[in-house]
C-alpha cells in the first residue's frame, strides 16, 4: 500500500489498537495531524499543554493497563512532555510519545523549535528513537509498543522528522520483532521458587510488600489466593495500593514514611519478608541498616537491576509476578499441608493488637474542615467504586490512608517521581477510557495550579472529573517539614490568596462548589457526584493539620511520630515515640 | 575494586552516550572506554575499566544488560583475561638523552613512529604495569604529549585437561 509517513504512523498506531491519543499540535508535525483528520478509529484529545498530554496518556495507561499515547510537536512541544515522561519512568508506566522534529537535513543547526528530544530524554525513558527513514516507521512504532508494555514496562519516545512523516513510501507491518539483545525474564527460577516455598512454610512471623509491580503484571488474584492460603498479612506500598485490597483482615495497609503504625512494626519485627514487584524505595524503608532487622528477604521482580539495589536478599527471584506467584502457589499447596492457621495464629494475633493499638486515626472538629474527614466521606458516597487520582503532597498521603481501595488499577498516583500537577491530567486520562467511571482527583490548591489549564480539557471533552480539592492555602507537606524540622521557619511554603477556585471552574465552563465547614462535606460531594460534568469542589480545610504518622526522613520506619492528645503546652509538641 | 567490563553492544548511533550516560546518571565512575566495530559491522565492543565494591559492580553490570542496545556484559574481574592499552608518547629529549630516550623505548618493545629535530613520538602497547612504568621512565625526557588509548581486553580461552 502506498503511503505517506504520515499515514503510515496513523495505520501503524491502529495496529496498535490505539483508540485516543493526547496531543497537541504544531509545525512539523502538521502532517500527522493531517492523516489524523481523516483517521475515524482514533480519537486525538487537545489538550491545553503537552504535560497534560502525557499525564493523561500515563493514567489512561495506569487505568487501562494499556499503552498510553501522547504526539506532540518539536522543541518546546517535545521538553514540555518530559516531567511526564520521567513520571511515568519511574513508575514503570507503558506509554509512547511521538514528537515531531525539524527535517532530517536542519537537525543539528539549531533550527526553529529544535530540541535533542532524544538526547534530552534518554536517562528518563525505557527507549528512544530517531525516526530517519520512512521505511523504518512501522517496525519502529511496533517494536516501541512492546518495549514500553513487556518486560518491566516504561516510556519510550519516538521522534519523527517533519520530512519522514511528509515523505512517500510503503505501509508494510511486519509479523514479528526480533531484538537480539531484548528478553525479559518471565519465568522465575524453579529452583529459587521451591527455596521460597521452604522458606514460608517455616517462617513464623512472615509479611508481605506488594509494589506497583503486581498491579503492573496483574497479578492481584494470584496475590490474593497466595495471602489467604497461607495466612500471610499484606502490606502495599504506595503503587501498590489496590493490589490487595485494604479491607481485607490479612491487609496492613501502607508501609514506610505515612504507613500505618502496624505495617511499619509488623515489617520490623518480620523473620521473613516476601517482597513482590517493589523496589524497596527510601520512602519504604527509612533508615536502611535499621530496615526489617531480623527478616530473611525472598524478592520477586522481573527487573534484575531492583534486586540488591537497595537491600541485601536471601533469595533473588527475576521474573513475572502473576508467572512467580502461579509457581509458589502450586508448589506450596503441593507441599505436606502444614497447618497455616495454628503456625500463624501468634502472629495474626500480635499484629491485630498493633492495629488496635494505634489504628490509622484523626481528630475530627464540628467547626473545621478535617481532610481526612473529606477522603472517608468520598469513599463512602462512591462506596469505593472510584477511580482516584492525587496530586502530590499532603492530599497524596491523606488518600493513600484513608481511602479504602478494594480493586488495581484504580489509584492513580505518581509515586516514584513525586509530580505535582499529575493528578488532574491522569484523572482526564482515565475518564477518557472509562467515560461512565466516577474518577476523582483528590488535589491540593498547591498542585491542583500546575496543570490547571486542563479544566478547558475537561470541559470540552465533556470528562466529569471530580476536583476535591484539600484548600489549606499552604504547600501543606513542606509546611509539615518546616513545622517539624526547620523550627517552624515556613520559608515559601505560604502560597497567599490562592484563586478562587469556584469562580476559576464557572469560568472554564465547570462547575464549582466550595464547602467551608464540616455540615458542607457530604452535601458538596454529593452534587458533585450528580452532575455530569467537571467540578472543582474546594474544601477549605484546617490549615495546621499534618500527616500522621509519620518517620523522618532517615530514620528507622518504627520511629514514627504519631498525632497526641494536647494536653499541657508542654504536650503539644510532638514526641518521638518508640 | 578494579574491574574491567566487556560489552556487545548494537552498533547504532547512540549507544555510546546511552553507557556513558548511564555511569554519569548513577553516579558511577568510568576509568577508561574504548569502543570499536566487531568482525560484524552491526555489533560494536565496549571496553570500560570501573572501579567500585562488588555490590556497585554488580548494579553497574545488571544496568548494562537492562539497556536495550546491549547484547552481552561480560566482568573480566571474574575470569582470566589480557589487557591491553596503547599509548603513544611524544619526547624532547635533551641531546645527551636522545639514545636512552631510544634504548628505553626498544626495552619496552616500543617503536618509535615518528621523529622530528627535537622529538620522538613512541608507540607503546601492553598492560597498565608496562605503561606506567614506561611513563614514569619517560620523564626526564621531556614529555610534550601523551595519549593512551583506553583499556581493550579479552578473555582467555581455557584449556581443557
Amino acid at each position: 500500500m502506498k503511503a505517506t509517513g504520515s499515514q503510515i504512523i496513523v495505520e501503524s498506531l491502529k495496529k496498535e489498537g490505539v483508540k485516543h491519543i493526547f496531543g497537541y499540535p504544531g509545525g512539523v508535525v502538521l502532517n500527522i495531524f493531517d492523516a489524523l483528520y481523516d483517521a475515524k478509529d482514533i480519537k486525538l484529545i487537545l489538550t491545553r499543554h503537552e504535560q497534560g498530554a502525557t499525564h493523561m496518556a500515563d493514567g489512561y495507561a495506569r487505568s487501562t493497563g494499556k499503552v498510553g499515547v501522547a504526539l506532540v510537536t518539536s522543541g518546546p512541544g517535545a521538553t514540555n512532555t518530559v516531567t511526564g515522561i520521567a513520571t511515568a519512568a519511574m513508575d514503570s508506566i507503558p506509554i509512547v510519545v511521538l514528537t515531531g522534529q525539524v527535517p532530517t537535513m536542519l537537525i543539528g543547526n539549531d533550527a526553529f523549535q529544535e530540541a535533542d528530544i532524544v538526547g534530552i530524554t534518554r536517562p528518563c525513558c525505557k527507549y528512544n528513537y530517531l525516526v530517519k527513514d520512512i521505511n523504518d516507521l512501522a517496525y519502529t512504532i511496533k517494536e516501541a509498543f512492546y518495549i514500553a508494555s513487556s518486560g518491566r514496562p516504561g516510556p519510550v519516545v519516538i521522534d519523527l522528522p517533519k520530512d519522514v512523516s511528509a515523505a512517500q513510501g510503503k505501509f508494510h507491518w511486519p509479523d514479528k520483532l526480533n531484538i537480539r539483545s531484548y528478553h525479559p525474564t518471565l519465568e522465575g527460577n524453579r529452583w529459587m521458587i521451591e527455596k521460597a516455598a521452604e522458606k514460608i512454610t517455616r517462617s513464623k512471623k512472615p509479611v508481605i510488600i506488594a509494589g506497583g509491580g503486581v498491579i503492573l503484571s496483574g497479578a492481584s488474584d494470584e496475590l490474593r489466593i497466595f495471602a489467604e492460603f497461607t495466612d500471610i498479612p499484606v502490606t502495599t506500598t504506595l503503587m501498590g495500593i489496590g493490589a490487595f485490597p485494604t479491607n481485607h483482615p490479612l491487609s496492613l495497609g501502607m508501609p514506610g514514611m505515612h504507613g500505618t503504625y502496624y505495617a511499619n512494626m509488623a515489617i520490623q519485627e518480620s523473620d521473613l519478608l516476601i517482597a513482590v514487584g517493589m523496589r524497596f524505595d527510601d520512602r519504604v524503608t527509612g533508615k536502611i541498616d535499621a530496615f526489617a532487622p531480623n527478616a530473611e528477604i525472598i524478592h520477586i521482580d522481573i527487573d534484575p537491576t531492583s534486586i540488591r539495589k537497595n537491600v541485601d536478599v536471601d533469595i533473588p527471584i527475576v521474573g513475572d509476578s502473576t508467572k512467580v506467584l502461579f509457581t509458589l502457589n502450586q508448589i506450596l499447596k503441593d507441599t505436606d499441608k502444614p497447618q497455616w492457621e495454628e503456625i500463624r495464629k501468634a502472629w495474626i494475633k500480635h499484629i491485630d493488637e498493633w492495629k488496635k493499638a494505634r489504628p490509622l486515626t484523626y481528630r475530627f472538629d464540628e467547626n473545621i474542615i478535617k481532610p481526612q474527614y473529606v477522603i472517608e466521606k468520598l469513599y463512602e458516597a462512591t462506596e469505593g467504586d472510584a477511580i482516584i487520582a492525587t496530586e502530590v503532597g499532603q492530599n497524596q498521603m491523606w488518600a493513600a490512608q484513608f481511602f479504602k481501595f478494594k480493586k488495581p488499577r484504580t489509584f492513580l498516583s505518581s509515586g516514584g517521581l513525586g509530580t505535582m500537577g499529575y493528578g488532574f491530567p491522569a484523572a482526564l486520562g482515565a475518564q477518557v477510557a472509562f467515560p461512565d467511571k466516577t474518577v476523582i482527583d483528590i488535589a491540593g490548591d498547591g498542585s491542583i495550579q500546575m496543570n490547571i489549564q486542563e479544566l478547558a480539557t475537561a470541559v470540552i471533552y465533556d470528562l466529569p472529573v471530580k476536583v476535591a480539592i484539600l484548600n489549606n492555602h499552604y504547600l501543606g507537606m513542606v509546611r509539615q517539614w518546616q513545622e517539624l524540622f526547620f523550627n517552624e521557619r515556613y520559608s515559601h511554603s505560604y502560597l497567599h490568596e490562592v484563586p478562587d477556585f469556584v469562580k476559576l471552574a464557572e469560568a472554564y465552563g465547570a462547575v464549582g462548589l466550595r464547602a467551608e465547614k464540616p455540615s458542607d462535606v457530604e452535601p458538596v460531594i454529593r452534587e458533585a457526584l450528580r452532575v455530569r460534568k467537571p467540578v472543582f469542589m474546594d474544601f477549605v480545610i484546617d490549615w495546621k493539620e499534618k500527616v500522621y504518622p509519620m518517620v523522618p526522613a532517615g530514620a528507622p520506619i518504627d520511629q514514627m511520630l504519631f498525632e497526641e492528645e494536647p494536653k499541657t503546652k508542654e504536650e503539644k509538641k510532638l514526641k518521638v515515640i518508640k | 575494586m578494579r574491574h574491567t567490563i566487556s560489552i556487545l553492544v548494537e552498533n547504532k548511533f547512540g549507544v555510546l552516550s546511552r553507557v556513558a550516560g548511564l555511569f554519569s546518571g548513577r553516579g558511577y565512575n568510568i576509568e577508561s572506554i574504548s569502543v570499536g566495530e566487531t568482525l560484524d559491522p552491526k555489533i560494536s565492543v565496549m571496553t570500560i575499566v570501573t572501579k567500585g565494591e562488588e555490590a556497585i559492580v554488580e548494579q553497574i553490570t545488571k544496568q548494562l544488560n537492562k539497556l536495550i542496545d546491549v547484547i552481552k556484559v561480560q566482568d573480566l574481574f571474574e575470569v582470566d583475561h589480557v589487557e591491553r592499552e596503547m599509548v603513544l608518547i611524544k619526547v624532547a629529549p635533551p641531546t645527551q638523552l636522545k639514545a636512552e630516550a631510544l634504548r628505553l623505548a626498544e626495552i619496552f618493545r616500543g617503536r618509535v613512529v615518528d621523529s622530528s629535530q627535537k622529538t620522538y613520538t613512541i608507540e607503546i602497547t601492553g598492560d597498565e604495569k608496562k605503561i606506567e612504568a614506561f611513563a614514569e621512565l619517560m620523564k626526564p625526557m621531556g614529555v610534550k604529549e601523551f595519549v593512551r588509548s583506553g583499556k581493550i581486553a579479552i578473555a582467555r580461552e581455557k584449556i581443557r585437561q
